[in-house]
């Protein structure tokens, strides 16, 4: 930061901005490593990362000792998993976040506006309620993924009938979306509510425990479902960026700016519908990251895209990082829901910024 | 090499003190263990049983559903809610045996502790006089603790049979209703398939929710409905369930109400399923027909 830029901030000069998300971008980067090594150092086990040449060495030699074995199951099939799904969940959310951000050109969106979480949770809610009786097929068929694919589908399935229905005329109507968005959202959660009134107390607990999030069940066979994801959210991203920036100043301005208004808006749509429905199918509802990860950052270095995305996807995969970190080491052995932890640390650190630097950013 | 050595003393010897037991566990998986030493429990009713059959000492964490004794989640390290385990964190406890309630959660957690090679064995919900059974004979042929578990399955037996017999002498059955708690007015009461329900059977009376299943939260004019002779309640330190019920309009109206039969027990005591059933049982069943305990004159609670 130079000394002469205008001090008040929101007023910054774009070179000092493009500085300072330099800065921010790098910084992100050193962040999201270093939290990766906490994360697959840090657990109830007390095993550390000054295991993993032995393991590797083990797994190259094929030693079978029998606390070698132990450090390879936590390290290699309990962590490593744990802290690649934490990263992509965190990365995907900030993302999703910061794009429904830019499209509604409304600084409180979340994917939540174009009915992902909650057709997400509705299905969540109906495999859980009904896990016994009319989903029986479905969770014979899909085991201990039925949950997970339940929620991913129902999510998407959701995104689709909202854009079929501000779509229809061919152009995608966003002020439609929205309010067809909360007339959705609004319905899945009262479907949502007769479920849950229809089911017993265990059941009751368990769409509690999912509603707050949580790692635990990480595994590589999700690691591997996620990973699609997360490769056409990075295929898409750049493409997007010129779109969002456009749309900062107007869909109309977007669209005199030779931005292809229509292609972006679906593109944007799809991407988060994406994104957003295999972070939750994974890791239930983790709430907070796709609004404070994004405001954070252009508090810090404005709402340039070019900026806003990548920067979101590291701080948003660090953030999850070490709240998954505390939520299994501070009751350890038990754990506690991530979405605890997250709202925990993610709402003071938020309110503390708005309150130095005024809620600018998206405006 | 070691291995070797140690199984040919152990058919020298017999093998019967380290060759370790299988069983085949609620989940229809034989799981072998070798080593009963340090066992996780998890389940209230788990734990239950085995500080019953005095091997509190091989216990080495619980999990937050083991109430009772109370010692056991003062004493030992806790995993958290039975559903909501963390495979590290499960592993951390350093446990050579898992014995896990089936109810055991989440799916994706459990699987993963399945591959881990501690043997993840899972116990039987067993909701009935015979599940008891059962129940404390699995646990104690896993733990190899057979002649303890007998002595113990032996005991439950004679006290099913005792209060089967004080059962038959029932001449009318109560309806009665079991409410799991009061919330702003709305009771939820035990259905079918419950640990409720079960209980209420032994107790010899008949459930008055029988026409739902689960735990339901149920409006007054249903409740109405369901005709209770009594009610039965959990009793909590500081709640205020059974003024709450008396007051509501849908128990007024029952003879229940008009009695102002409701009866408040320990929850755990009375749905836990483990070794204090039989009591349980009886403890309900003396409070719902009085005139039984009077003509038997058992001892007092």
């Amino acid at each position: 930061m130079k000394a002469s830029a205008v001090p008040v901030p929101g007023f910054a000069t774009s070179a000092d901005r493009a500085a300072r998300g330099r800065a921010l971008l790098t910084a992100a980067a050193a962040l999201l490593a270093l939290t990766t090594l906490l994360s697959l150092s840090v657990g109830p086990t007390g095993i550390t990362l000054a295991s993993l040449p032995r393991v590797l060495w083990a797994a190259f030699t094929g030693s079978d000792s029998a606390a070698i074995a132990r450090e390879q199951l936590v390290l290699l099939d309990i962590r490593l998993p744990r802290t690649l799904l934490g990263a992509f969940v965190g990365a995907l959310l900030a993302v999703a976040g910061a794009m429904m951000q830019g499209l509604f050109r409304n600084p409180l969106a979340d994917p939540g506006l174009i009915g992902v979480s909650s057709g997400a949770a509705l299905a969540a809610v109906a495999t859980i309620a009904l896990g016994n009786g009319l989903a029986l097929p479905w969770v014979r068929t899909f085991g201990i993924y039925a949950l997970p694919f339940a929620a991913f589908v129902g999510g998407l399935a959701t995104t689709f009938a909202l854009v079929a229905i501000a779509g229809r005329h061919g152009q995608l109507m966003i002020g439609t979306l929205l309010l067809a968005g909360i007339a959705i959202g609004a319905l899945a959660g009262a479907l949502s509510g007769l479920l849950a009134y229809v089911s017993d107390d265990r059941e009751l607990r368990d769409l509690t425990l999912w509603s707050m999030g949580s790692l635990s069940g990480a595994s590589w066979p999700k690691v591997i479902a996620v990973l699609p994801f997360v490769g056409v959210v990075a295929v898409a991203v750049p493409r997007l960026i010129r779109g969002l920036n456009g749309f900062l100043l107007g869909e109309a301005e977007a669209f005199h700016l030779g931005i292809d208004v229509e292609a972006a808006k679906r593109l944007a749509i799809a991407v988060t519908a994406g994104a957003v429905g295999a972070a939750v199918a994974v890791a239930g509802i983790v709430g907070f990251v796709g609004i404070v990860v994004p405001h954070v950052i252009r508090l810090i270095a404005g709402p340039d895209h070019r900026v806003v995305l990548p920067a979101g996807a590291l701080l948003g995969a660090a953030l999850v990082l070490v709240a998954d970190v505390i939520a299994r080491m501070l009751v350890r052995p038990a754990e506690l829901p991530l979405g605890i932890v997250m709202a925990a640390i993610g709402a003071p650190v938020f309110l503390h910024l708005v309150l130095r630097r005024g809620v600018g950013g998206v405006e | 090499m070691l291995v070797a050595l140690g199984v040919a003393l152990g058919a020298i010897t017999g093998a019967t003190a380290d060759a370790g037991t299988t069983v085949r566990d609620a989940g229809g998986r034989d799981v072998q263990i070798t080593d009963g030493s340090r066992v996780l429990s998890i389940g209230g009713d788990v734990t239950e049983i085995l500080y019953a059959l005095g091997l509190e000492s091989r216990v080495i964490a619980v999990d937050t559903t083991s109430q009772f004794p109370p010692e056991a989640l003062k004493q030992k390290p806790n995993v958290g809610y039975m559903r909501a385990l963390s495979t590290e964190g499960v592993l951390s406890v350093g446990a050579s045996l898992i014995l896990a309630s089936e109810r055991s959660g989440p799916p994706e957690v459990v699987k993963a502790l399945k591959q881990t090679g501690v043997p993840y064995v899972e116990v039987p919900d067993g909701l009935s006089s015979r599940g008891v059974i059962e129940k404390v004979r699995f646990v104690a042929s896993a733990m190899e603790a057979t002649s303890e578990g007998e002595k113990l399955a032996q005991r439950l037996e004679e006290e099913f049979a005792a209060l089967a017999s004080r059962g038959a002498a029932i001449k009318r059955r109560l309806r009665v209703l079991f409410v799991l708690n009061v919330q702003n007015g709305r009771a939820t009461v035990g259905g079918a398939g419950t640990s409720a329900d079960a209980i209420l059977e032994l107790a010899g009376a008949d459930n008055a929710a029988a026409s739902v299943s689960g735990f339901k939260p149920i409006v007054d004019e249903a409740l109405l409905e369901m005709m209770p002779d009594a009610i039965v309640t959990m009793r909590r330190s500081g709640s205020h369930d059974t003024d709450q019920l008396l007051a509501m309009r849908g128990v007024m109206g029952t003879l229940a109400g008009v009695a102002q039969r409701i009866v408040a027990m320990d929850g755990l005591y009375l749905l836990g399923f483990g070794p204090r059933t039989p009591a349980a049982a009886l403890d309900l069943m003396r409070q719902l027909y009085p005139e039984t305990s009077s003509a038997n004159s058992g001892p007092a609670r």
